[in-house]
């Protein structure tokens, strides 16, 4: 092949030159070139090596539906394969190079495996490498997974950097009446057309250049359209893919911001994925041409028809010198004319025998042959023909460049997306798109129109039916029929080689042949998802756009089927690829979830905390002193709560403000236990159920007044909490007079905890003596002042099985509060606690968290029946009994020692019975900690049958994961103060 | 993606909302039987077709609603607040 730049031909700008690198080579190109059309202009024949065969690929296309030119652009962290040489357009400096090729596309020393072809077939490397016998029998896959990595490496195409993604991408959101994809004729027609009729419009266009094919022709100027566009108000999105349409009209967007720019400023991302959401959508995708599988035909050289007319035309390169253009439709006649025109010796084999077409008689025209097979290897060096009655050789024709017409497809994959099945025309030889009740119509070639002015007139009518279904008008329209050629296209999908072993390719990008089709259906995977799954046919980048009606138009004929009785795969979003960065947009890093922080986040880190994540909060984890390691940490901070005092940051509780006069009858109805009697002043714990009786969540609420309630929920279950009565509310008690109103950014809480709690406070408050023994009893509420005038609510509630205090003030007062506070703690040698101190006060004391209440504990599980009441019926009363939530053997709340004193344990250890190690045991361990109280490892967990069965006996906790066994015994999840004298005190 | 239209904030993406469940259960009252239970909580249709769901719009205005959509296509028939009195007070703005 020789392709090759000619004068007065193309819309690049030849003023501006660019140089870019290909396989570390320097070229020069134009600016408004494409890689490919740069790549030809150099005469670059050879862009690839094929999948599996490792075959020399050239340029099959000039479009998105390229699976031969698929390269690997920039370096570094910027790396970025497969990606289309026909659609990356030139820039200054880009670099590129070629993909599955070793050292090099030109020379592959894997391209062996052309010649070891029958060892490739459909289905070998399963077949080969899955279940060997008799290595395998009985042992799954283990030797397939082995093998598995060396053949992924063999074959497939680019591979990614593997570093971090040094670019930022964006999500971005719009709104419009119509939404236009595509930006043909019948595009541009339906958009101004709708502009006129005061549509708010947005024209998608994935190309540099609106247009569509007419950037084939040679006298197309878009210049005067785009103006019209613009003074209509109509928004332009070129290099901009509508990749997916979803319900209600949604479409996504990707946008190539910056992929074609040299050096581009760092403060724009690189693509930005649009969310459009319009009330109706025109797609006006266009057609694809299609290729003939017959042997050889992925001979560097090979090209479609309308992608030779579009390097032409648009970027002034010639393909070829002596060109043979195959077809079995009129598409091609007017390529004929211009590449002759242009100086290349032009024959054209067309299939059919019986036709009438005009041309400027510089070419010949054979009719009734067809393509039979190429010569050469890295490059065409002749074809053989045959006539099409009888498929045999007859003669050899000389030439550069095999172009292809097998018919168009028109683009049919957006509607497809909606679930909206395409019908075959066999008139036209390819699938239409079906109407749809939704508000989307399809125009223009997608249509299967295939000249200009049924385009424009379809793009019309596609704005009229708009109009009518968005309701503005009731005005007649009508499409043109589907077709427009002159002689009817006669199918032609494969020419069949009379020679063994073919290679006659219907998906060049996972060279699948004729030959593995045949495979598949001999095999029995005849269904077009099997085959498809068996041969890869219409996998990877491109998804078929060319090759899959040939694939079924091959098992058809097996089958002695027609095509649409075959069916055809549905095609999915997105269209062409979407890069993940633009997936995730800003969700990267730091920036991957929210991040929630409590008001005194920071003072807690300049007091030295380091943090956790608790869901989405930040929570102080613990405070270390110089050289303190974690365990260091915290055990200080538990024994000094439990020694003098303690500050901890609970603000991330969920606080939810219960007013309204039913707010009694609410909270006794969704707690499990007894809330009707509950002073004003006085709080109390409490559990919720879930309707089926499993524990949902467990807090506190304090009565503040007649009808006003706080109540705190679990960090976690916060929302869930809030949702959870709000539902209850709106849907079913819709006869309470109850208002939740969630308040947990609100107030900022502090727990202060330790025999001198009471101390510390009593310096902190205003008024000392709301705070003594009998003014605030254990579980009582007050609001009061902290010093300073600042309004807060203390109650005497604990976690840690202290006397201990939870202190609330407006979030604005945070800082404050902790200044106040710590300054007072000081002096009793208080300390500052996080949640690892929290963790092990908490199982010292057997208090159940998220890692105890799971989903799966009922009340009785966890040992609190106590809290069950009898006296009412609650949420969860009636289930909470039910089935095998009443049998004898449920696993029990308890606490565990290691036998031997010296020994650890971890959360997820499975407790089993001495000489029965095994399976699931008979309970587990769901939390453990260092117990600086007791001195030794301490645990609480779940055992069958509870306390009362195992207290006397040994048991085995088995860690399989960490290795590790030890000896157990089970005891009162109670391990300190179990009369609670502390608390009271 | 579901665009669903809140009646007190309009329509929006069904991913400031969250999928409640079955619209039409009747629970029963808190003293009921377990049979009764089992029978509102673990025994529900599988439709093909229109089904009235609840939806909370729980990144807007915390509405709970009645929402009538078809399992086949997502279209969506009616939407309603679920508490009766603020069906008045939606009704009576509009």
């Amino acid at each position: 092949m020789k392709t090759r730049r000619i004068d007065n031909y193309g819309k690049i700008n030849r003023d501006k030159i660019l140089s870019f690198r290909w396989d570390k080579k320097n070229y020069k190109g134009f600016e408004g070139d494409t890689l490919a059309s740069a790549l030809l202009a150099n005469n670059i024949g050879i862009v690839g090596r094929s999948f599996k065969y490792h075959r020399p690929r050239g340029i099959f296309s000039s479009g998105v539906e390229e699976s031969g030119a698929l390269v690997t652009i920039g370096s570094k962290d910027r790396r970025d394969p497969n990606v289309r040489a026909t659609t990356q357009e030139l820039y200054n400096g880009l670099e590129a190079s070629g993909q599955n090729a070793f050292p090099n596309v030109n020379f592959d020393l894997a391209g062996i495996n052309n010649y070891l072809g029958r060892f490739f077939a459909a289905g070998f490397y399963y077949k080969t490498f899955m279940g060997i016998p008799p290595l395998e029998w009985g042992k799954g896959t283990a030797i397939w997974m082995f093998f598995e990595k060396f053949i992924r490496k063999a074959a497939g195409m680019g591979s990614a950097s593997g570093l971090p993604d040094p670019d930022t991408y964006e999500h971005a959101h719009d709104f419009c009446d119509l939404i236009v994809v595509g930006s043909g004729p019948a595009g541009v027609a339906a958009a101004i057309e709708a502009a006129e009729k005061k549509l708010d419009v947005i024209l998608v266009e994935q190309d540099s250049l609106i247009g569509g094919n007419q950037l084939a022709e040679n006298d197309f100027d878009n210049s005067q359209i785009k103006n019209q566009l613009e003074n209509l108000g109509i928004k332009i999105m070129t290099r901009t893919t509508a990749f997916g349409l979803y319900d209600n009209c949604v479409v996504g967007l990707l946008e190539r911001v910056t992929d074609h720019i040299s050096e581009p400023n760092v403060n724009i991302p690189r693509q930005r994925f649009w969310t459009i959401r319009a009330k109706h959508i025109i797609v006006g995708a266009g057609a694809i041409e299609r290729h003939i599988a017959f042997n050889n035909n992925d001979i560097p050289g090979v090209m479609t028809v309308n992608a030779s007319k579009h390097y032409l035309n648009r970027y002034g390169v010639l393909t070829g010198k002596r060109i043979v253009i195959t077809t079995n439709n009129d598409s091609v006649y007017e390529t004929a004319n211009q590449l002759s025109e242009a100086g290349a010796n032009v024959t054209v084999l067309d299939s059919r025998t019986n036709l009438e077409i005009e041309t400027n008689k510089s070419f010949e025209i054979r009719k009734g042959y067809v393509p039979y097979n190429i010569n050469g290897s890295k490059k065409i060096d002749s074809l053989d023909i045959s006539k099409s009655e009888t498929i045999n050789k007859s003669e050899t024709i000389n030439c550069d460049q095999v172009l292809l017409s097998g018919g168009w497809s028109p683009a049919v994959h957006l509607l497809s997306h909606r679930g909206v099945k395409p019908k075959w025309d066999y008139n036209n030889a390819c699938f239409l798109p079906s109407d749809t009740k939704e508000n989307i119509t399809i125009v223009g070639s997608s249509r299967g129109l295939w000249n200009k002015n049924d385009c424009i007139a379809s793009g019309i009518a596609g704005t009229t039916d708009a109009l009518n279904r968005l309701g503005l008008s009731k005005t007649n329209y009508f499409f043109p029929k589907p077709g427009g050629w002159k002689n009817p296209i006669q199918p032609l999908y494969e020419v069949k080689y009379k020679k063994s072993r073919s290679k006659s390719f219907v998906d060049y990008q996972h060279d699948v042949t004729t030959d593995d089709v045949r495979l598949a259906h001999r095999e029995g995977f005849i269904s077009v998802e099997h085959l498809k799954r068996y041969t890869t046919l219409g996998m990877a980048n491109d998804q078929g756009k060319m090759g899959n009606i040939i694939g079924l138009s091959l098992m058809a004929e097996l089958l002695n089927k027609e095509i649409p009785e075959v069916g055809t795969t549905v095609f999915r979003p997105p269209y062409t690829p979407v890069s993940i960065g633009a997936l995730s947009g800003r969700n990267v890093g730091k920036h991957f979830r929210p991040l929630r922080v409590t008001p005194m986040h920071q003072w807690n880190i300049d007091h030295g905390a380091k943090m956790i994540e608790v869901g989405l909060y930040q929570r102080p984890w613990y405070y270390p002193k110089e050289n303190e390691t974690l365990n260091d940490s915290y055990i200080r901070e538990a024994s000094t709560v439990r020694k003098t005092v303690g500050i901890c940051d609970v603000t991330s509780l969920g606080k939810i403000a219960i007013q309204g006069p039913g707010s009694t009858e609410f909270l006794n109805r969704i707690y499990s236990n007894g809330f009707s009697k509950l002073q004003v002043g006085k709080a109390r714990y409490g559990i919720m159920l879930r309707d089926d009786g499993i524990v949902m969540d467990d807090g506190t609420s304090w009565r503040l007044a007649e009808n006003e309630y706080f109540m705190t929920t679990s960090t976690g279950e916060a929302a869930k909490v809030m949702s959870r009565l709000e539902e209850l509310l709106q849907t079913r008690w819709t006869d309470l007079n109850v208002n939740v109103t969630s308040v947990s950014e609100q107030w900022a809480g502090v727990s202060v905890a330790g025999p001198k709690s009471r101390e510390v406070l009593n310096n902190c408050v205003d008024d000392s003596l709301v705070i003594t023994n009998n003014n605030l009893p254990f579980m009582g509420v007050t609001s009061t002042f902290l010093k300073g005038n600042i309004p807060c609510r203390i109650a005497r509630i604990s976690f840690s099985g202290e006397l201990a205090f939870e202190v609330y003030v407006k979030s604005d007062f945070a800082n404050t509060m902790m200044d106040l506070l710590w300054e007072n703690a000081k002096k009793y040698d208080g300390c500052l606690y996080g949640l690892e101190a929290l963790g092990a006060l908490r199982v010292e004391k057997g208090h159940v968290t998220a890692a105890e209440l799971d989903g799966r504990v009922t009340i009785d599980d966890a040992g609190l029946s106590k809290m069950a009441s009898t006296k009412k019926s609650y949420i969860g009363s009636a289930m909470r009994k039910r089935g095998v939530l009443k049998n004898n053997d449920r696993e029990i709340l308890v606490g565990f020692f290691p036998t031997n004193l010296k020994e650890t344990f971890n959360a997820g250890t499975i407790v089993c019975e001495k000489n029965n190690i095994k399976g699931q045991g008979i309970g587990r361990i769901t939390s453990v900690t260092y117990s600086p109280e007791l001195g030794h490892w301490i645990g609480l967990g779940f055992v069958k049958g509870g306390l009362d069965k195992w207290k006397d006996t040994n048991l085995v906790g088995a860690d399989p994961v960490r290795n590790k066994q030890m000896n157990l015994k089970v005891v009162s999840p109670n391990m300190i103060d179990p009369k609670g004298e502390r608390m009271y005190a | 993606m579901i665009r669903i239209n809140c009646p007190y904030c309009g329509e929006r993406d069904h991913s400031e909302f969250s999928y409640g469940g079955d619209a039409t259960i009747n629970y029963p009252s808190l003293d009921a039987s377990e049979k009764e239970w089992t029978e509102a909580i673990f025994f529900r249709k599988n439709i093909k077709g229109f089904q009235f769901e609840t939806w909370h719009h729980s990144n807007g205005c915390r509405m709970w609603l009645v929402v009538e959509r078809s399992t086949v296509t997502h279209e969506i028939k009616s939407i309603k607040p679920c508490h009766p009195d603020l069906q008045k007070v939606v009704k009576n703005n509009k």
